[in-house]
């Protein structure tokens, strides 16, 4: 059997979760990291990174529309896929999917956009003509007072969604860590670890994406970059990310030396089908550089355009940690059979619903969003200046 | 032979009736069938398996198995001495067509193992799916509703043996149903009914007058990977440590 080494159950063969569903919580992640990031400046006070506290909305706003996709068409039948919300199986993981997405999406992030941008769609629905002011004057729900009181209540309002949205964004990514950590059947994904793993390389690649985006965002446009705004980003993103390489290293080095029955089959898998992916991708490449580079921001004075490399090197390498982790985790679970006694290759079709082009449109269609959004409610004013500020930032 | 009009008119319905009992293949559901009176599982004899292949073949065709997938098949394990926690294992189209004559003999012990859904009470597939398509009968037969099942493969990913499958045509999850048409009718199973040694025997558990308990009593018997805790009902006489 070409592709398979050793024995493999006649039916695990095939894989049955393709690139798709390694998109399906990349792209979750960057979303809970994003949000996390808005909430350092609305929850915890965090002054400096407030330049990018819309944009890092937006780009939830913009990877969450999309994170339903890739598992909708993965689904042998795309068009039972309301089943879920319809008739959900309490004791299913992969069931409060529908309810968590729905939550976020609405009661959390479009509701705290919502409340964050009101004073601005209503003088928008004032300012424009066309269509765009029929637009605005339907986003502001017919909610057009914007005295000094109602904008407080916008403030107390969006204080309060924010701070129901933290715990709402790690459940959002905890329980995509728990739809594989809970499944007994497989050693490669079984541990309680799984969704705290999860979760803070969720704030990893969502914290390093907003960056990357404020300054590429900031590039085009061709404005000044808010260098004690990224600084502090690097800083929070340095310690998250020791945090979870900790915690990978922890549950790796925890699985070598207790080294069960499952363990022959992993090892044999991470030095061969998996080496690439995960030791020089994820970990040498996509870790210990970008951990290296942002050390070195923390301990040495450097210039800023030696700093603003290294940020934009270190976003791009975590990114691609992140995407090769997940990729570690729902390819690698299916490449060595259920009977340690062999292994099997992930065939990865191009042009067909799950192939690798698929992948990439729905990689970059979270971006196409992000664009309309960004000028249908733009993040920020430009000042004489060139200066970029915050439209409204929250009240610190 | 002269066939007039009332002559017809009687053949017509029996006809009828009889193309009915062949397209079925089997007699009318039994109206005196009743769920919670059953608990089936399923016994493998492990030593009496020949790895014919004819169970796997009698699945196929009666249950219009895709090629490539299967809800049954038979492994053949080679076990040396030194090398106890590594079997060689093979399972050349699923033992569909028997098994390459066995080479070096004497250097360790063959022997075959008929794998299947073990029809677990509490089963992990059931457990994960979003829909609740998959689910255990009364009966204690896991079953899939292919008409509500959305083909997520949640299911495939959480069975610990690797008996379910996603249709290539159908797009959903498919497993071995015990031949839930027929055992439901008084039959047998189509695997049972082709082992030419009483390999596999279907038990009903909660019948105290099936062969099974006399069978239990009398054997040590073991289930799959025990320490998955599904609750696996099909069990093996004879299980050998080696088997995964």
């Amino acid at each position: 059997m070409s592709g398979v080494e050793g024995y493999m159950y006649p039916n695990e063969i095939n894989l049955y979760w393709s690139v798709l569903i390694v998109l399906y919580p990349y792209i979750t992640g960057l979303v809970a990291g994003a949000f996390i990031l808005a909430s350092l400046v609305r929850i915890f006070h965090v002054k400096a990174v407030a330049p990018t506290y819309r944009l890092a909305l937006l780009t939830a706003l913009a990877f969450l529309i999309v994170a339903p996709l890739p598992l909708t068409l993965h689904l042998g039948h795309p068009e039972r896929a309301p089943e879920m919300y319809l008739t959900p199986h309490s004791t299913s993981a992969m069931a409060m999917f529908g309810f968590v997405y729905l939550w976020y999406l609405m009661a959390v992030l479009v509701f705290e956009i919502w409340l964050d941008y009101r004073r601005d769609i209503v003088l928008l629905s004032q300012s424009t003509t066309g269509w765009k002011r029929m637009l605005y004057r339907v986003m502001t729900l017919g909610s057009t007072n914007i005295s000094e009181r109602s904008l407080a209540i916008d403030e107390r309002a969006g204080w309060i969604v924010t701070l129901v949205g933290i715990p709402s964004a790690f459940i959002l990514h905890g329980y995509v860590g728990f739809i594989f950590g809970s499944l007994k059947a497989n050693p490669w994904w079984n541990s309680p670890l799984m969704p705290v793993v999860f979760i803070f390389s969720a704030m990893v690649s969502g914290i390093s994406a907003v960056m990357l985006l404020y300054m590429l965002i900031t590039k085009l446009r061709k404005l000044r970059i808010d260098m004690p705004c990224v600084d502090t980003i690097a800083k929070y993103l340095f310690y998250i990310f020791i945090i979870d390489f900790s915690l990978e290293m922890l549950d790796l080095i925890h699985r070598i030396y207790e080294a069960d029955e499952s363990f022959r089959s992993i090892s044999f898998m991470v030095h061969t089908k998996l080496y690439f992916s995960q030791i020089v991708l994820q970990i040498y490449i996509g870790t210990f550089i970008p951990l290296f580079l942002l050390a070195l921001v923390q301990v040495k004075k450097l210039p800023a355009t030696v700093r603003k490399s290294i940020y934009v090197v270190s976003g791009c390498l975590i990114e691609v940690a992140v995407l090769s982790m997940r990729w570690n985790v729902v390819i690698g679970g299916q490449l060595f059979s259920k009977s340690f006694l062999g292994y099997t290759t992930y065939k990865m079709s191009l042009i067909t619903r799950e192939g690798l082009f698929m992948a990439i449109a729905l990689t970059i269609l979270p971006l196409a969003i992000l664009w309309v959004l960004v000028k249908l409610l733009p993040p920020w004013h430009e000042t004489e200046d060139g200066e970029v500020h915050a439209v409204s930032t929250p009240t610190l | 032979m002269n066939i007039n009009r009332r002559h017809f008119l009687v053949m017509m319905p029996a006809a009828a009736i009889a193309w009915k009992y062949v397209l079925a293949g089997t007699p009318e559901a039994s109206p005196n069938y009743a769920m919670t009176d059953h608990w089936w599982g399923m016994l493998i004899d492990i030593p009496k398996c020949i790895g014919c292949g004819n169970c796997v073949r009698a699945c196929q065709a009666e249950n219009d198995v895709p090629d490539g997938y299967f809800r049954t098949w038979v492994e053949r394990y080679l076990v040396t001495d030194v090398n106890l926690a590594n079997p060689e294992v093979i399972s050349p189209d699923g033992g569909k067509e028997g098994f390459p004559a066995a080479q070096e003999e004497d250097k360790g012990k063959y022997f075959f193992v008929p794998k299947m859904c073990n029809h677990c009470a509490d089963s992990p597939c059931t457990q994960v799916c979003p829909v609740g398509a998959t689910f255990i009968s009364p009966d204690g037969v896991v079953l899939v509703d292919q008409t509500y099942c959305l083909g997520c493969a949640y299911c495939v990913q959480a069975c610990p043996y690797g008996c379910r499958y996603v249709h290539p045509q159908k797009r959903v999850a498919d497993k071995c149903t015990l031949c839930y048409h027929r055992i439901t009718k008084g039959l047998t199973t189509a695997c049972c009914e082709a082992c030419p040694t009483g390999a596999r025997q279907l038990a009903d558990l909660k019948n105290p007058n099936d062969p099974i308990h006399a069978f239990l009593k009398t054997h040590v018997v073991q289930v799959l990977k025990p320490q998955m805790a599904t609750g696996a009902k099909a069990f093996y006489n004879g299980l050998d440590g080696s088997v995964r």
